[in-house]
C-alpha cells in the first residue's frame, strides 16, 4: 500500500523531530493557563489522566462516596524551536496534591516556571516547595495582575523564602512576549547551572 | 480550570473498557511515555486494525506529542498509553521521549539549551 508522506529511510516527513517540555507551575488561580495560551503556537489543548484511587473517597471535591474515579486535567501548549524542536509547555494541575498521582509528570522537563500571584503569596508556596522536593530547576515569575501592589522583588523573595540563586522575575501572563521572556530566563538560569556544573573542581 | 472531577460522560468508562479489552493501565513499554514524548507512525494503516489504532498512525505521519494525540481523540492519557503500547510492541509506531535538559553519563545538554534559547528569540 501506499503510504503518502511516510518514508521508511526517516527522511522528510519530521524524521528527527524532537521535543522538550517545560512545565508551567504555581497555585491555584496564579495565571499557568493564561501563561500556556499566550505563548502557545497551538490553540492550546487539554489532556487528562484518570485516576481510579482509593483516595476519592476522602476527596471532600468529589463528594460522591462510591465514585473511585477522578480526573485530572493538564493544559498544555507548544512552540516550534525550529523545524526539528518542539517545546511542549504544560501548566500542572492547581492543586499540587495530585501532582505525584500523575506519573513522571515532572521528569524529563528542561524546568519550570512557579507563576506567583503578589497578592496571594501564600498560594503558590506549596509549588516551590514541591519543585525543590523533586529536584527541578525553576525560576519564579511573579505574575502582575492589575490590582496587584508594587512588591519590590527582594521582598517577596524573603517572604516565599526562595534561595538567592534562583531567578525571581515579573511578568504579565498575557501578553506574548512577557511570558517568552520568562522562558527566556528559565533557560538562561539552566545554562548558568550548567557552566557551574561544568567548571573543574 | 484543572480542578479533578469525575468523568463528565460514565458511559465513556465502558466505551475504555472495550477499547483497552480491559486493560486499565500500560504496561511495558508505555510505562515510560511522557505526555511530551513525539509518536511517529512506521507503517501505514493496514485493513483489520482496531479503528484507534488506524486513527494513532493516521495522525501520526508527522511525529505528534502524546498529549495532542490524546486531546485530539478525546482518550485519557492511561488509555491512549494501552493503545500506543500495542502499536509499539507490533513495531507500528515509534515512540521519541523528550530530551532532557541533563543527560545521565554526558553532563548537562549545553547545545540544546543553546538551540531552545535562540528558538525563543526568534518569536
Amino acid at each position: 500500500m501506499d503510504f503518502k508522506g511516510f518514508d521508511h529511510s526517516g527522511g522528510p516527513g519530521g524524521g528527527g523531530t524532537r521535543s522538550v517540555k517545560v512545565m508551567i507551575a504555581g497555585g491555584f488561580g496564579t495565571g499557568k493557563t493564561t501563561m500556556v495560551r499566550s505563548v502557545s503556537d497551538i490553540k492550546p489543548l487539554t489532556t487528562e489522566e484518570t485516576l481510579t484511587q482509593a483516595s476519592a473517597d476522602v476527596d471532600h471535591l468529589i463528594g460522591v462516596a462510591d465514585k473511585t474515579e477522578t480526573t485530572v486535567s493538564l493544559d498544555f501548549g507548544k512552540i516550534s524551536l525550529n523545524d526539528t524542536l518542539m517545546l511542549y509547555l504544560f501548566g500542572t494541575p492547581g492543586q499540587e496534591r495530585f501532582w505525584f498521582l500523575w506519573n513522571g509528570l515532572f521528569k524529563g522537563a528542561l524546568g519550570a516556571v512557579v507563576l506567583v500571584d503578589t497578592r496571594r503569596l501564600a498560594s503558590s508556596f506549596r509549588a516551590i516547595e514541591e519543585m525543590e522536593r523533586q529536584d527541578v530547576p525553576f525560576v519564579v515569575a511573579l505574575n502582575v495582575f492589575p490590582d496587584s501592589k508594587d512588591y519590590p522583588v527582594e521582598e517577596i523573595r524573603d517572604a516565599l523564602d526562595i534561595p538567592e540563586h534562583i531567578p525571581v522575575v515579573a511578568c504579565d501572563a498575557r501578553d506574548r512576549a512577557s511570558s517568552r521572556d520568562v522562558l527566556v530566563a528559565l533557560i538562561r538560569h539552566l545554562k548558568d547551572r550548567s557552566s557551574i556544573a561544568l567548571e573543574p573542581r | 480550570m484543572s480542578a479533578p472531577r469525575r468523568p463528565m460522560n460514565p458511559s465513556g468508562l465502558e466505551r475504555y473498557y472495550v477499547l483497552t479489552k480491559g486493560r486499565s493501565g500500560p504496561g511495558g513499554s508505555a510505562s515510560s511515555l511522557d505526555v511530551a514524548t513525539l509518536i511517529v507512525s512506521r507503517t501505514a494503516p493496514a485493513p483489520g486494525l482496531q479503528h484507534e489504532h488506524e486513527e494513532i498512525l493516521r495522525r501520526c505521519r508527522d511525529p505528534l506529542s502524546a498529549a495532542e494525540l490524546g486531546a485530539h481523540l478525546g482518550l485519557p492519557f492511561n488509555i491512549l498509553a494501552v493503545l500506543l503500547t500495542d502499536l509499539l510492541e507490533a513495531g507500528h509506531v515509534e515512540a521519541r521521549d523528550p530530551i532532557p535538559a541533563h543527560n545521565a553519563g554526558r553532563g548537562p545538554d549545553l547545545a540544546l539549551l543553546e538551540e531552545v534559547l535562540s528558538g525563543l528569540q526568534r518569536l
